[in-house]
């Protein structure tokens, strides 16, 4: 088992589609979460695989998709600052705030570097004493476990020129929002197996119960996705709303233990603005008070922003799958990755981006 | 964001469990990884990473499950008329 080419092929995917079509006997909505499900999807052309009365909603987990617009500029302020090396993941860079982005600041001579890991934010931290560093933690569950472990050890190692900008959003109460909102179309849901892996699959029961949701936590590769479809259309024709787990080569019921009691030390659930959605109660995560001295909001003072500019960009409703990205007017036109008007046309992850670059020419 | 990848465990370093690390091969490609959040890991182990730390180690005969799922599509129907 080498864990990746044996779950793409394409023949079985092709068997596991029939199955699909097999058992398929009225019209579903089914959404998977997780940009990384979206981006497989469209790489791998899965919906084309898929029988016609299946529709899949591509839903917000991108968490580059959804760190919000005030944050950004927070960053592009931070990143000019002479005395800041400003540490973030790359596919941050691209993401439009109300003036530019991380790259134009950059280009301006602002201190950016793209880290893989947030403890390189730490090491670059020690090796410039004289300088303040800091590091844009966004995430999903998935990342939070790292990004905790760099605060951890900031506070643990005296690291005194190192802060965070956080933004930390978790999935549940997204998926509570889309399901409670008037115009719900998500009949049911794939969860996001990384998300999974460090939480485990057990707070998604009774978000199940209540909406009465099939709830299949799934992989990424076209296989799992696959499975995974299956597997909640086999709920839904049976009238069954059980919370499922596709990817238990690496999701464990109780998550993984070690990295969610890093995450409990270094974190609390605050209440977390989405691009393009809003706030959702109890949707993220933030710094405890013994952590608050790195926290970057609090180090730096900030100069007000204008107001937001209008925009044509219909982001909120793609991370909501309430359009698809085809249907935004600037779409292809206006919109393209190399010059994004939102965040979803920009990280490989987002909807807009990912149908943009695996576009199928119209049959 | 949440892209993580399975790797090959090569070596592990660092008794203090929250200090453990080790070289992890992509395909090929050997990174150094925080090991953790996988305390129990041992060498030849797949894990999953996700920015620079594992996440979790694979699971084999989990990891079976979908083609055996796959095989019992496989089975030849039973004719109608051979009940
Ligand atoms: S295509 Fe561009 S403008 Fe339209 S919703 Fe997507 S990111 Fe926004």
């Amino acid at each position: 088992m080498k864990y990746l080419d044996e779950y793409r092929d394409p023949a079985a995917a092709k068997k596991f589609a029939e199955r699909i079509a097999r058992t398929v006997t009225r019209p579903w909505t089914i959404m998977e979460v997780c940009g990384g499900q979206t981006h497989s999807i469209a790489r791998f052309g899965l919906q084309e695989l898929l029988p016609e009365p299946l529709t899949l909603l591509h839903g917000p987990g991108c968490p580059v998709c959804v760190t919000p617009l005030g944050l950004i500029d927070k960053a592009l302020q931070l990143a000019a600052r002479p005395e800041v090396i400003f540490c973030s993941f790359g596919d941050m860079l691209r993401v439009p705030g109300t003036r530019g982005d991380l790259m134009t600041v950059k280009a301006e001579g602002g201190d950016v570097r793209i880290v893989y890991s947030p403890l390189e934010a730490l090491e670059v931290a020690r090796q410039h004493s004289d300088r303040q560093v800091v590091f844009f933690a966004i995430g999903f569950e998935t990342t939070a476990p790292a990004n905790a472990m760099a605060i951890y050890r900031a506070k643990a190692e005296g690291v005194h020129n190192l802060s965070f900008l956080v933004s930390q959003v978790i999935v549940p109460p997204a998926m509570q929002g889309i399901l409670s909102s008037p115009g719900n179309r998500v009949q049911g849901f794939l969860a996001a197996g990384h998300v999974c892996t460090v939480m485990g699959i057990r707070e998604y029961e009774p978000i199940a119960r209540r909406y009465r949701v099939p709830i299949v936590v799934t992989g990424f590769e076209p296989l799992d996705i696959l499975q995974g479809i299956s597997m909640c259309v086999a709920q839904l024709e049976e009238g069954r709303a059980e919370v499922e787990n596709q990817y238990a080569r690496s999701v464990l019921p109780g998550g993984n233990p070690a990295a969610r009691n890093i995450m409990q030390q270094v974190f609390e659930v605050v209440t977390r603005d989405w691009r393009g959605i809003g706030d959702i109660p109890h949707s993220g995560l933030g710094l405890r008070e013994a952590y608050r001295e790195l926290d970057a909001e609090r180090r730096f003072e900030f100069a007000p922003e204008a107001e937001e500019p209008e925009s044509p960009c219909k982001s909120g409703l793609v991370l909501q799958g309430i359009i698809k990205p085809t249907e935004c007017e600037a779409f292809g036109s206006a919109c393209t990755p190399e010059s994004p008007l939102g965040a979803t046309m920009v990280s490989s992850e987002g909807a807009c981006a990912a149908y943009y670059r695996y576009r199928r020419a119209p049959a | 964001m949440c892209l993580a990848v399975p790797g090959k465990v090569l070596e592990v370093s660092g008794d203090e469990e929250l200090m453990k690390t080790g070289r992890v091969s992509f395909g090929g490609t050997v990174r150094e990884v925080n090991l953790a959040y996988v305390p129990q890991v041992e060498i030849g182990d797949y894990v999953v990473v996700h920015v620079g730390f594992a996440i979790s180690i694979l699971n084999e005969s989990e990891a079976r499950r979908v083609f055996d799922d796959l095989e019992s599509l496989e089975e030849p129907e039973i004719p109608e008329d051979a009940a």
